[in-house]
């Protein structure tokens, strides 16, 4: 179900960089000084690029941000306590080179695995944020993961905060066997705890939120927002063309896609996100005993 | 019996493959008297890789939840060889709510690759299915008991083994991806797929170890296959086994058990660099 996720994710928007759109290579630009549109192939300056959000200005994908950018931009100023730093996995299915690896993705991205977990506020609420970062292993969930995500969720029960999580994954970790499983379990369990507590929880698909994440706490959000044409959805595109043989239109298991097939409430820009988001929590804080009352 | 502890992942492989390993449809009978099956998920459809219905279990009536292989091309067809679309997860979380309503215990017989993968399959949200599936299953207020009897494939076995116990059959395997797709992964080539099933820990024994199953149930000498009746007897001594041990639980005892089976999996550490 997992075969070639991960290629999938890398190639379905860089794989056919079609020579016939506009702007494409042809001025031999070094690479680094501008961003290539996975999407539309459209080549933008760099500073350009990023001053938009890292936002492609012409056709409007929402490309990858790392974790500490997307905090940056999602919650208040210097509000973040981070939970669970310095955590690492174990190797537990004894995966040939599973540490080695680890330790060169953790000197080159500045991570420890691949999710950010923290209390912070935005505009001033208090809430419990879970970022993951693609860059670390695209994202996949082993016992980190789900240790990290499962402790936040069980947090923000006992203090009865919500939740907003922003989601990003190639889905299980192969490398750690059966408890990567284990960990939608786990971490759908602990959602299910926050959701019987009555806490809200928001779930904020990024690019690209695939398998088991998707199978699990990724889809249990009270309201789901995605980013505009993100790739989101269950199992691999090219798994999915091997079944069917035949060729997938381009917007499948898009944004966009899920939208349409009901299984999010919004798009929202990422310029609007922050704000949309506040005013999602002001819209669930807890009423004073009466409700109308006192109003 | 000789003892099959050690037999290879690579083996058990084709054991479970062999022509002829009883599936669902065999045991129900042989395991449950007055099968009433139920369709439908009241959304879609009603998915044939999934079949469900009520049954009593040595005189004590039950909700039955399987997935369905098929013994021939026609009935593989109806069941989609064994890989259930949304509707299958939706139809079982229906009949799970349903035993919960009347205060049967639930019996999930596991056997499938994985769920479905497909464009229709997408559209109807095989992932939201899958996650409603695992995160209901953990709530429901009767004992639920899942048996692996061959495959259990990812995600896809995982929305029906989220219970009080897991048992497996002694040659089933239980992956986070197939054989065949971790070897395509690791190392571009997909016929490598015997030495990847013994590298993944995979079999009960393995699983035993991980604390991600709890019993072994002995299949009859040289795999299920050779005599179905005997092995659907030991399944039935263990869901007899099973039930008198989760019957007497307290509810909150019951769900935090539960609970904590998963809760508890996962190995981390600080890192001390």
């Amino acid at each position: 179900m997992l075969e070639d996720l991960f290629s999938v994710v890398k190639t379905r928007f860089n794989g056919d960089s079609s020579d016939d759109a506009p702007n494409s290579d042809k001025t031999n630009i070094p690479k680094g000084l501008v961003f290539k549109c996975p999407r539309c192939s459209v080549n933008t300056i760099m500073d350009e690029f990023t001053s938009n959000g890292k936002v492609c200005p012409k056709c409007g994908y929402h490309a990858r941000l790392t974790a500490r950018e997307r905090l940056d931009i999602t919650i208040d100023k210097g509000s973040l306590e981070e939970f669970d730093k310095d955590m690492i996995s174990c190797n537990p299915i004894d995966f040939p080179d599973y540490e080695k690896k680890q330790q060169a993705l953790r000197e080159k991205t500045g991570l420890r695995d691949a999710v950010i977990t923290g209390r912070a506020k935005i505009r001033g609420e208090d809430i419990v944020i879970i970022v993951m970062d693609s860059n670390f292993m695209m994202a996949s969930m082993g016992s980190v993961v789900g240790e990290k995500i499962t402790r936040a969720f069980e947090y923000a029960t006992q203090e009865r905060l919500p939740v907003i999580a922003f989601t990003a994954s190639g889905g299980a970790r192969m490398q750690e066997g059966i408890v990567s499983l284990m960990q939608m379990a786990k971490t759908s369990g602990a959602v299910g705890r926050h959701s019987a507590a009555g806490l809200l929880y928001i779930t904020v698909w990024t690019d690209p939120t695939t398998g088991g994440v998707t199978a699990s706490f990724a889809s249990l959000g009270d309201i789901i927002i995605a980013e505009p044409k993100v790739l989101i959805g269950f199992a691999g595109r090219r798994v999915i063309e091997g079944t069917i043989k035949q060729k997938l239109p381009d917007d499948f298991q898009s944004a966009e896609f899920m939208l349409e097939n009901g299984f999010a409430d919004m798009i929202v820009e990422r310029k609007r996100m922050r704000r949309t988001l506040a005013h999602l929590l002001k819209l669930h804080k807890p009423c004073e005993k009466g409700g109308w009352n006192n109003v | 019996m000789s003892d099959t502890t050690n037999l290879p992942a690579s083996k058990r492989l084709e054991i479970i493959r062999t022509k002829g390993r009883p599936t669902a449809r065999d045991y129900i009978p042989l395991i449950f008297d007055d099968f009433f099956e139920m369709h439908g998920d009241r959304l879609y459809g009603d998915d044939g890789a999934i079949m469900g219905g009520v049954a009593y279990f040595r005189g004590l009536p039950v909700t039955v939840i399987a997935q369905v292989k098929g013994r021939n091309l026609e009935e593989n067809q109806a069941c989609n060889f064994g890989m259930p679309h949304p509707e299958g997860y939706r139809k079982a979380l229906r009949l799970a709510h349903q035993a919960e309503k009347f205060h049967r215990p639930i019996i999930c017989l596991v056997d499938t690759s994985g769920a479905f993968c497909g464009v229709e399959a997408e559209k109807r949200g095989q992932g939201e299915a899958i996650a409603r599936s695992i995160m209901e299953f953990m709530e429901v207020k009767t004992p639920v008991i899942s048996i692996i009897m061959g495959e259990g494939g990812s995600g896809g076995a995982l929305a029906m083994c989220v219970g009080d116990e897991l048992a497996m059959l002694e040659n089933a395997i239980y992956s986070v991806i197939s054989p065949r797709g971790f070897a395509s992964i690791l190392w571009k080539d997909a016929s490598r797929e015997n030495e990847a099933a013994d590298i993944m820990h995979i079999t009960a024994h393995d699983l035993v170890d991980l604390k991600v199953c709890d019993y072994i149930i002995e299949e009859s000498e040289g795999g299920a296959h050779t005599d179905p009746e005997l092995t659907a007897e030991n399944i039935s001594d263990y869901i007899f086994a099973a039930l008198k041990r989760n019957l007497q639980k307290g509810l909150d005892e019951m769900l935090n058990g539960r609970y904590n089976r998963f809760r508890a999996i996962g190995q981390v550490q600080n890192d001390l660099s």
